[in-house]
């Protein structure tokens, strides 16, 4: 087991946000943390990674290289840098050399002519696409994403998560991530651990435990999933 | 070319360049406020530094890495709004200042006096400016991820607490110097201006860093050498100079974007 989480609690500000958290993932695999604003998704993956007190245990069986994606890490946030996308990539460490990076940026499907483009003048996918390659290039072993934009069209008909589909098929990856998307969950993920404020949680493979009464304990309204197949 | 104005113009050129290169890092907003705050906990330690004969920035230095010690451990301790903090460190040393600057001889606390500075001060300048420009070439790229989002710093490892607080005693020693060059009331101009005219003709981290630098330091060549032939004070004379340049190259952009 690479992770393993037993009675997991989180107060922030005094306030109880995680209470009694159990689950476990294992190598290799995805597991999507599924719950409504507010129920402590963000909290649990920051506390996961060291950044917040916590009371229960979080084991990992090895040190681990880890990649995240934050909540929020959008364009916005360089776009009044000048900063090119060259500058992004050499703010990592160590500084990746130059082939390493265009090896990257060709796996998230970008060519080596993007890397002298200010990262304010990207589209919206390719910027998706080089935060891909960013976090990807240390060679991690886990990836947290935290809410990766999931409606942008990457260009060419991928998503991110077809693109990250692709990348695992290169790469030993297990994944961590944090969407509202119930298409991404059944189509995507091993595993579904769901949150909500009202203490239930549910955890296991989207088709056992996504009934939907588990949905609605955990979103306090009626959802129905409809899935495609 | 006496000596007087190269001894002025080797420490304006260092402290100008130094405050630009640093200031390029003030991008976040939480971080643009705070110099203004700290050069102005600055007059106090001027007053004493004027009030026993000491040299300015013996006196001032003590106030202001008080006062950079203070705005880190309270923004970590209270979780108020840095914008709030500096605020009352800003109200605090202009309040204190105003209690016992002997006004008659307040003209080096206000507005610099980069025109008497001494052999021994300037070595002092060259040396400090030296240690800032390392450090901050060691925290530049672990500062700017911090800008952008600081858990993408943190999950990269970075002591995102320790290198504020280095950055914050780098502005500590810039500001202090600042004080010799432009005077208490107007050091935050030094580290803002430079990279907001770099900001407007740069397009990548090099450049950016480069002409912050030389704006910074240009603009107080030109305002050492108008004092020179036209005898207005000095520090006035450099913000001045930047603010002009600032506003060429916003025109410049302007143009280009047209």
């Amino acid at each position: 087991m690479l992770l393993k989480v037993n009675n997991l609690s989180v107060d922030l500000d005094g306030e109880n946000i995680i209470k009694n958290l159990s689950f476990e993932v294992s190598k290799g695999e995805i597991m999507t943390i599924l719950g409504p604003n507010g129920a402590g998704k963000s909290v649990l993956i920051r506390t996961l990674l060291g950044f917040l007190p916590h009371k229960g245990e979080i084991t990992w069986d090895k040190k681990y290289k880890i990649g995240y994606l934050p909540q929020g890490l959008n364009q916005l946030l360089t776009k009044d840098l000048p900063l090119t996308v060259k500058d992004f990539f050499n703010l990592k460490e160590p500084i990746p050399d130059k082939n390493e990076i265009v090896r990257y940026l060709s796996m998230v499907g970008l060519k080596e002519d993007v890397l002298s483009k200010n990262t304010g003048n990207l589209s919206g996918g390719e910027f998706q696409r080089v935060l891909m390659a960013w976090v990807l290039i240390g060679d991690p072993d886990i990836l947290f994403l935290d809410e990766p934009t999931t409606g942008i069209d990457l260009g060419g008909g991928e998503t991110i998560y077809s693109l990250l589909k692709k990348i695992r098929e290169e790469k030993d990856l297990t994944i961590i991530l944090i969407t509202h998307d119930l298409n991404i969950v059944y189509g995507f993920t091993d595993k579904v651990l769901c949150i909500s404020r009202k203490e239930h949680a549910c955890f296991g493979k989207p088709h056992e435990v996504m009934s939907p009464q588990n949905l609605e304990d955990i979103f306090g309204t009626k959802l129905k999933y409809y899935e495609h197949k | 070319m006496n000596t007087q104005l190269l001894l002025s113009l080797i420490s304006g050129i260092c402290i100008s360049g130094v405050a630009g290169y640093l200031g390029t890092l003030m991008l976040s907003k939480k971080m643009s406020v705070i110099a203004g705050p700290l050069a102005h906990l600055a007059l106090p330690g001027a007053a004493i530094a004027i009030i026993f004969g000491l040299s300015l920035f013996v006196g001032v230095f003590p106030f202001v890495l008080l006062g950079t010690i203070l705005i880190w451990a309270l923004e970590r301790k209270t979780r108020l709004p840095m914008e709030n903090l500096t605020a009352i460190m800003f109200a605090f040393g202009v309040g204190t200042a105003l209690l016992i600057l002997p006004i008659d001889k307040a003209d080096a606390a206000l507005i610099g006096s980069i025109n008497t500075i001494s052999p021994i001060e300037t070595a002092v300048v060259i040396l400090i400016s030296l240690s800032v420009i390392y450090m901050t070439n060691k925290m530049y790229s672990k500062m700017m991820l911090t800008n952008i989002h600081e858990d993408l710093a943190r999950s990269s490892g970075i002591n995102i607490d320790l290198y504020n607080f280095l950055y914050l005693l780098n502005i500590g020693l810039v500001v202090s110097m600042g004080v010799y060059l432009v005077g208490g009331l107007i050091t935050a101009a030094l580290i803002a201006i430079p990279a907001a005219i770099a900001k407007n003709i740069s397009s990548d981290l090099k450049s950016y860093k480069i002409w912050a630098t030389i704006s910074g330091a240009g603009a107080t060549i030109i305002g050492i050498f108008l004092n020179y032939f036209y005898n207005f004070p000095t520090g006035p004379l450099i913000v001045v100079t930047g603010a002009c340049l600032f506003l060429i190259t916003v025109s410049f952009k302007i143009l280009k974007h047209e």
